[in-house]
């Protein structure tokens, strides 16, 4: 299943590739990678989304990420109240009859066309990845003629905390509970 | 003062207590071997830039400090990898430094330009690429503080060449500040307690030590802890010398080609405390068989490691000296005589086909080599090894009492390693005998340093048991591909005649009765000595667990060789 987990990274050069790299080298794959800054300039931070075999794997990819040195904190909020956002910018063909059609979808979607060109417009839709996925089966038929996605990027509601399985990692406060509550209980 | 960056670098080097350093000019790296001459650090000029790796790493491993190797950029620092990445499987604390190409250079493929940090990424704890003076100092800083603080490992500081000639402020930083670098050190009390109740239930315990014995240096409360509680320690390869091979609760190694009555006990245990360990693929065997009725307890300090190859039930996480100090007054005295005396049973049965108990046929076997190595020393000398079959015949017959004077590669078994890593342990003893026993294939790997052991003076002596096979290659195709040989005869040069254009004193044996008084010529003479034993070609290494069998599924030495 997807795990989704938020890195809390040093903003220096070569840490996304560190990040990038330590998951090739540890066979794991990436769904999408999202980084941007945050409140604070000296920390960037990172949404991964993982597909993980089974339980382990995201124990394993807490751990290893904690093996870098620049990475800060990392938490695992796939079970966690989470806002998580996607955007897309889906460029579809349209003939002046069809712009209407295509508005209309938008609306729906609460989407926007942010460019408008004599034989296509650029769509503009924020949302999860649920919402995103049917935008474009629904505009498919249509035509795409490009599309981009920034990847999830997510934060956990309110004062919810995601999950830090790693023991002891950093001095995070944090220790190893029972298998049972970790999920490793069937490892 | 406003200083060079490289007289920043050795400034740091010194203040970071560093006595000698590995390494080989080059363009990229000429400033800083210009400072060099200013600072009283001796520099050891290598004959290939793998030498320098092994040496510092084998400095480090026979001193516990953080060893120093140094190459130019482009070849000289591609040179260093594979001594890099046995650094990193083994968790020794080195720091390389290379040159690299101006600052503004970089990126165009200039002359020698090589993504060193790139190349280095995954095989290093973590490196730098400095392209500023003002940055050498922290970053140096920074470097020595990680390859030798938690999960000891090397540092790579590859420095653009501006950046060693461009003049700034030196200002020597107190402190580092790493905010995502906390390595753990002691377990909450919960944790422990866990670990009591398992320790306090078990009946048939066992104690793996790893490496991470001797890094912590829990040698000591581990000896404490294992008498108290009487229960029996087995080691890794790495772990040799991290509990006394003399004392009665010794098992010896396990794995592999660990003591038969060593697996048998940790296949039937109901308990096994891994210390500083990680469960390896070459001490587990199966994973799916591997010690199927025991409970686990795991001491690491890499987070990492928990769970990685064997689902443990208690990880306590942090420093196993910390830990095991903590665990030790919590720990009653136990009786395990039943389980020491079962074990005591296998382990009679093994003798009976040990090499050690076969009468003598004549014949030279390495395994008795090392047996008389062994005795004649006493125990007492550091030994390096290379990678084969001579490695876990010294690791078999070569009985480690102590810590730190058992220096071989484990985790990335690289060939050449056993020369180069005597020299670098000699700088840390120079006082001590250092014996590298090596075979005829990985000598030649690193032979050329033989040279430099010359120009330093080094004290040590290179045994090579030549079998003109690569032996352990060797048996696996007749274990495992029905004695198709393929690339392993080895047409060698005269290695006495090799030594003496070195200037290096050697002499052949070929007969068990020239061992002995070989040894003691050796000892004898000062400086670099080479003996060469010309020993049985096909020899195999018992009891041996085949790639991927269960660990008690063991091939035993026949009781008697048929005498070919
Ligand atoms: C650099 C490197 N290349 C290849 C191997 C694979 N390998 C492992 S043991 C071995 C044979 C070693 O032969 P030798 O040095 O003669 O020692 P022996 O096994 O005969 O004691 C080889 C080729 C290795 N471990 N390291």
């Amino acid at each position: 299943m997807q795990h989704t987990f938020i890195a809390l990274v040093e903003n220096k050069p070569g840490v996304l590739n560190r990040v990038a790299s330590l998951f090739r080298r540890r066979n794991f794959n990436i769904e999408s990678l999202a980084v941007g800054r945050t409140e604070r300039p000296d920390i960037s931070r990172m949404t991964i989304v993982v597909d993980c075999q089974d339980k382990t794997d995201a124990h394993k990819i807490e751990a290893n990420l904690y093996k870098l040195i620049n990475v800060i904190d990392v938490q695992d909020v796939t079970h966690k109240p989470t806002v998580t956002r996607d955007l897309a910018l889906i460029k579809v063909k349209a003939s002046p009859e069809q712009r209407a059609e295509i508005n209309n979808l938008a609306a729906i979607f609460r989407a926007r066309i942010v460019d408008v060109a004599p034989d296509s417009v650029i769509v503009e839709v924020t949302g999860t990845e649920d919402k995103i996925e049917s935008m474009i089966e629904l505009l498919r038929p249509i035509g795409i003629l490009e599309m981009v996605r920034t990847g999830q990027i997510a934060m956990t509601r309110g004062s919810y905390q995601g999950e830090r399985r790693t023991p002891g990692a950093n001095g995070n406060g944090w220790y190893e509970r029972d298998p049972e509550e970790i999920g490793l209980a069937e490892f | 003062m406003k200083l060079s960056g490289a007289e920043i670098l050795w400034e740091c080097l010194i203040r970071e207590g560093v006595e000698v350093v590995f390494g080989y000019p080059g363009g990229a790296i000429m400033p800083v071997y210009d400072a060099m001459l200013n600072y009283p650090i001796h520099h050891v000029l290598v004959r290939h830039e793998q030498g320098a790796a092994h040496m510092a790493d084998g400095y480090s491993r026979a001193s516990g400090k953080v060893g120093v190797a140094m190459a130019t950029s482009g070849p000289g620092a591609t040179n260093l990898v594979t001594g890099i990445s046995t650094a990193m499987m083994d968790s020794s604390p080195v720091v390389f430094i290379t040159g690299q190409v101006a600052a503004h250079l970089i990126g165009g493929d200039a002359f020698q330009e090589t993504d060193v940090t790139g190349i280095t990424l995954p095989i290093t704890k973590h490196n730098y690429l400095v392209t500023r003076a003002d940055e050498i100092a922290q970053v140096v800083r920074e470097a020595f503080y990680i390859a030798r603080t938690g999960r000891p490992g090397p540092v790579l500081i590859d420095i653009c060449k501006n950046a060693q000639i461009e003049k700034t402020e030196f200002v020597y930083p107190e402190e580092v500040r790493l905010p995502g670098y906390r390595p753990p050190i002691r377990a909450p009390r919960e944790a422990l307690q866990r670990a009591v109740k398992l320790i306090e239930n078990a009946k048939r315990p066992v104690i793996l030590l790893g490496h991470g014995a001797i890094i912590s240096g829990a040698e000591q409360v581990i000896q404490h802890f294992a008498i108290k509680t009487q229960i029996p320690v087995a080691m890794t390869l790495l772990g040799l010398g991290a509990f006394p091979a003399s004392h009665p609760l010794s098992l010896g190694m396990m794995g592999m080609h660990g003591e038969a009555h060593c697996n048998l006990a940790i296949q039937n245990a109901d308990l096994l405390l891994a210390f500083g360990m990680r469960f390896d693929d070459r001490v587990t065997g199966n994973l799916k068989t591997y010690a199927p009725n025991a409970k686990k307890i795991h001491v690491e300090i890499d987070p990492s490691e928990v769970h990685k190859n064997v689902r443990v039930d208690v990880p306590l996480i942090g420093d196993l000296k910390a830990i095991v100090s903590d665990l030790l007054p919590m720990v009653d005295e136990y009786d395990h005589d039943e389980w020491l005396q079962q074990i005591a049973e296998w382990k009679a049965e093994g003798d009976a086909r040990s090499i050690m108990n076969w009468p003598n046929d004549g014949k030279l076997h390495t395994a008795h080599v090392i047996h008389d190595l062994w005795e004649m020393t006493q125990g007492g000398a550091i030994v390096t090894t290379d990678v084969g079959q001579h490695q876990m015949w010294a690791a078999q017959y070569y009985f480690m009492d102590k810590p730190k004077r058992w220096i071989t590669s484990g985790g990335a078994g690289a060939m050449g390693f056993g020369l180069p890593s005597a020299i670098g342990a000699w700088f840390a003893h120079k006082n001590e005998e250092i014996w590298a026993v090596v075979g005829d294939g990985g000598f030649q790997m690193t032979a050329a340093e033989l040279s430099t052991a010359v120009q330093e003076g080094a004290n040590v002596k290179v045994a090579i048991m030549n079998n003109s096979f690569l032996g352990m290659v060797r048996q696996w195709q007749e274990f495992f591909f029905e004695k198709r040989y393929s690339a392993v005869y080895l047409h060698n040069p005269d290695f006495v005649k090799l030594a003496d254009a070195h200037g290096v004193p050697a002499r052949r044996v070929t007969k068990p009765e020239e061992v002995r008084p070989a040894i003691t010529w050796a000892r004898q003479t000062p400086g670099p000595v080479v003996l060469e034993f010309v020993v049985e070609q096909e020899d195999a290494v018992y009891p041996m667990v085949p790639a991927g069998a269960s660990l008690h599924e063991m091939l035993r030495r026949p009781i008697r060789q048929p005498q070919s």
